[in-house]
């Protein structure tokens, strides 16, 4: 079964770099731009992994997850939190906001597939 | 599907627009900066343009752009956080760093070696405002796993890692999950799939902790396991595994021997054997043996729907539209030439055809007209540059940066506006001490301004400096050779000879403005795009430069006249209002000159067919019609024609590539019956008429 992703970042250029890698890798990708967009884009694609960059304008990442996860259907919805941000502190946020792991950029594409397979049983 | 050279175009692209979102933001704090007023969204925002510039570079392995960006996130994200207060020192260097941003942008997307210069001492005054913060950032950094680590080199840990190769041991791993594992979307079932990928794996689970079956939550897990996996890897590498968990689980690794197995718990242990072979299904599919195609995704679906469109479509639009306009009026006179021009029908729907062509032309029109706004940007650095280079302390203001001009036409404009920029600030504006001692502020003021006035675009840099020194101008222009020493000139025609070919008024040559052009380079440049400049200045008081512009270089509305039996065309926007003068309204001025009297207010009447020479003398005026022009500094002219024959859109044909600056004439068309006419330029016209005859010989000169 194919999986379904839905990538969140307000970077063009990292949204095509997700699309394309993630397509390579044999998702079916959905790309939104922000948060906002992110959490409308949610309810019709219903992706089995939503992966998030955390600064964003409109809803930053942790909101976005905070937001997923208030919802009881997607309380075990795998997301990865994607984000060029080495410090700890970050990681604990997005960790206590509800996110599952995080890939840190620039990733290269094995590690990202990685990452994703790591938390999804597909 | 894109290509890897496609993303790192949408890359480059990309960084345009958040190096102009950055130098928004910054000037937007700027403006907040005194009493702290800015938004703290615009210090976010401009923290976000600079992170994902950097998380793009790192994609591409910039590395040059990737560090300094990444000590410039540092100094924002201080700032974001209130541990760096703003202040106007503060603000300056993030102006310059947003500079070297730029610059390493562009040296990225070239591919060449990124300017060297100011960068280390940038480098260091950024970190120079946060005492020992990127110190403590950069040990967090080496002490964390690699992954963790922005920098595209990944640290190799093993290494550091004595006999962690080839010996297989059992570790033994207790693992407890709390109750938020499973809320954050982790499942232990992965956990134990990825551990087996490590070696040979044993599972068992203790229930004990399930008290009913009833009392059970979908979202809890109370299940402890003891694993057991044979391998040749670290204990790192096991707890790396549990990476994402970590916090949310209680987690012991012991290597080997049932006796570091927990002790309480094991007899109460409902054994439970796992086969847990490493599964072929779990292996990592690398990029390129691609799986499945995955159907791409909504495309898109940016939230602002636009569409980048190259420039050449738009252009080939524009040249057809022109075509289109010049056809119309083809097919306008046929039908009057054959004379059903009366039928109803048949001029409705010329009319029609009229509108529509309009309508597209205008549309056309406004998909290559764009602010000025970045261009403005830019020019916020030159005066920067320029205010560091001279010593002299330098405030930029600009004004109208929303005015929308066509595309062409704001390229063209960055060297003339440069070169314009440049000289305000070195030879405009007075070095402090002098200000000072003229009891102005230290920090002199370089304005630059956009508007639309009657049709045009009028761009103004004005500075407060000390004003032309017209006597030195007047003795250099002699000195030069370029008038008469005993000219008698008016101020505003000393202003003008600045842009004299050969004309420099820089006792030394600086290495800013004296870059080998004149003002004269700036003037052609100018007049190359339908335009005009004229300086005017007030001892003591500054300068301002204005450009006058058409909106566009394509199409203008247009009064065809005749003159002396020669059809010209008048652009609409320079006429005020067309009148048949009473003769008791004109009067002679001497010989030459004739004024009219217009609501008591007396004009000077220019006939244009003796201007340009169709005719020797004036005609007797009140057989004649006059349009009232009216200049950007309000300067009032009567055009004398023959006769109005319509008004309508041409299209124009520049001269200059084709023949040649003529002054007073601005282009030249196609009319309807084929023929060419000349458009011209009302003001300039006006203005050489004006002169009195000691000048011509400036006029003689400027014609190249």
């Amino acid at each position: 079964m194919t999986l379904k992703v839905l990538a969140i970042d307000d970077s063009k250029t990292i949204r095509e770099m997700l699309r394309h890698t993630l397509s390579q890798g044999g998702f079916e990708v959905h790309v939104a731009d922000d948060g906002v967009d992110g959490l409308e884009k949610l309810e019709c694609v219903g992706p089995d992994v939503v992966i998030t960059d955390i600064n964003m304008p409109r809803l930053d990442g942790f909101g976005v997850i905070e937001k997923i996860r208030s919802q009881k259907v997607y309380s075990a919805l795998p997301i990865l939190v994607l984000t060029t941000e080495s410090a700890q502190d970050l990681k604990e946020r997005a960790k206590n906001s509800g996110a599952t792991g995080w890939v840190v950029k620039p990733f290269d594409d094995e590690k990202l597939i990685h990452a994703i397979k790591r938390i999804t049983v597909g | 599907m894109s290509s890897s050279a496609e993303i790192r175009h949408t890359f480059f692209q990309e960084c345009d627009d958040l190096l102009e979102a950055l130098d928004d933001g910054l000037c937007e704090i700027d403006e907040g900066v005194s009493d702290q007023s800015f938004d703290p969204e615009t210090v976010n925002a401009v923290f976000r343009a600079v992170h994902s510039i950097k998380g793009g570079a790192a994609a591409f392995g910039l590395d040059e752009l990737v560090q300094f960006a990444h000590q410039f996130e540092t100094v924002l994200d201080s700032m974001r956080s209130g541990n760096l207060i703003a202040n106007e020192e503060v603000l300056k260097l993030c102006h310059r760093a947003a500079d070297y941003l730029n610059d390493l942008v562009v040296a990225g997307r070239d591919d060449v070696d990124p300017p060297k210069g100011s960068s280390q001492d940038l480098v260091e005054k950024l970190s120079g405002l946060l005492p020992g913060k990127l110190e403590a950032k950069k040990e967090e950094n080496s002490g964390a796993i690699g992954d963790f680590n922005f920098a595209p080199a990944a640290i190799s840990i093993m290494d550091d890692v004595p006999g962690a190769v080839s010996v297989v041991s059992t570790y033994v791993v207790k693992f407890r999950p709390h109750k938020t594992l499973v809320s954050s979307g982790n499942d232990p079932l992965l956990l134990f799939r990825e551990l087996s990928e490590l070696g040979e794996l044993k599972v068992s689970a203790d229930f004990g902790g399930i008290e009913s079956l009833e009392s059970l939550e979908v979202d809890e897990c109370r299940i402890t396991w003891s694993l057991e996996v044979d391998t040749n890897l670290s204990e790192l590498e096991i707890r790396e595994v549990f990476e994402f968990v970590d916090g949310m689980c209680d987690l012991e690794i012991s290597k080997s021997g049932p006796a570091a197995l927990g002790n309480e718990q094991e007899t109460n242990l409902n054994q439970l054997e796992v086969d847990a072979n490493p599964r072929s299904d779990a292996k990592i599919s690398s990029g390129n043996d691609s799986v499945g195609r995955g159907k791409s995704g909504s495309s898109g679906g940016g939230a602002n729907a636009t569409v980048r469109v190259n420039l050449e479509l738009v252009d080939r639009l524009i040249n057809m539209v022109g075509e289109l306009v010049i056809n119309q009026a083809v097919l306008t006179q046929c039908i009057d030439d054959a004379g059903v021009l009366d039928n109803g029908e048949l001029s409705t729907s010329l009319a029609e055809f009229k509108n529509l062509a309009r309508d597209i032309q205008e549309s056309v029109m406004a998909i290559r007209a764009q602010s000025v706004k970045p261009l403005f940007q830019r020019m916020a650095r030159i005066v920067r540059e320029a205010s560091e280079l001279s010593g002299k302390e330098a405030l930029f203001e600009t004004e109208g940066e929303t005015t929308e001009v066509d595309k062409t036409i704001i390229e063209r404009l960055v060297d003339p506006l440069t070169h314009m920029i440049r000289n305000a600030v070195d030879h405009g504006l007075e070095a402090p001490d002098l200000r000072r001692s003229a009891g102005k502020l230290e920090t002199g003021k370089v304005k630059l301004s956009a508007a639309h006035r009657s049709g045009r675009v009028i761009i103004e840099v004005s500075d407060d400096g000390s004003g032309i020194n017209r006597e030195k101008v007047f003795n250099i222009a002699v000195e030069k050779g370029l008038i008469p020493a005993d000219s008698s000139l008016k101020d505003s025609e000393i202003d003008n000879l600045l842009f004299l070919p050969g004309f420099s008024t820089a006792e030394k040559v600086s290495n800013l403005s004296g870059r080998g052009v004149g003002m004269d380079v700036v003037r052609s440049a100018i007049q190359k795009l339908g335009g005009r400049v004229n300086i005017f200045s007030k001892p003591g008081a500054g300068t301002t430069m204005s450009i006058s512009l058409p909106l566009t270089l394509a199409v203008l509305d247009g009064m065809v006249v005749d003159v002396a039996g020669q059809t010209m065309v008048v652009p609409i926007t320079a006429i005020v209002e067309t009148l048949r003068p009473d003769p008791e309204d004109i009067h002679k001025l001497g010989s030459e000159n004739t004024v009219v009297s217009v609501r008591n207010k007396l004009v000077p009447v220019v006939d244009l067919g003796v201007v340009f020479g169709h005719r020797s003398s004036a005609v007797s005026l009140s057989e004649m019609v006059l349009l009232l022009v009216e200049s950007d500094d309000a300067m009032s002219w009567a055009l004398a024609v023959d006769q109005i024959f319509d008004q309508r859109q041409v299209v124009i044909k520049g001269l200059e590539s084709n023949y040649g600056y003529v002054p007073g004439v601005a282009a030249a068309t196609i009319l309807g019956d084929g023929n060419i006419a000349l458009i011209i330029d009302p003001e300039e016209t006006a203005r050489r008429s004006d002169k009195p005859s000691e000048s011509m010989s400036i006029l003689a000169m400027e014609g190249k």
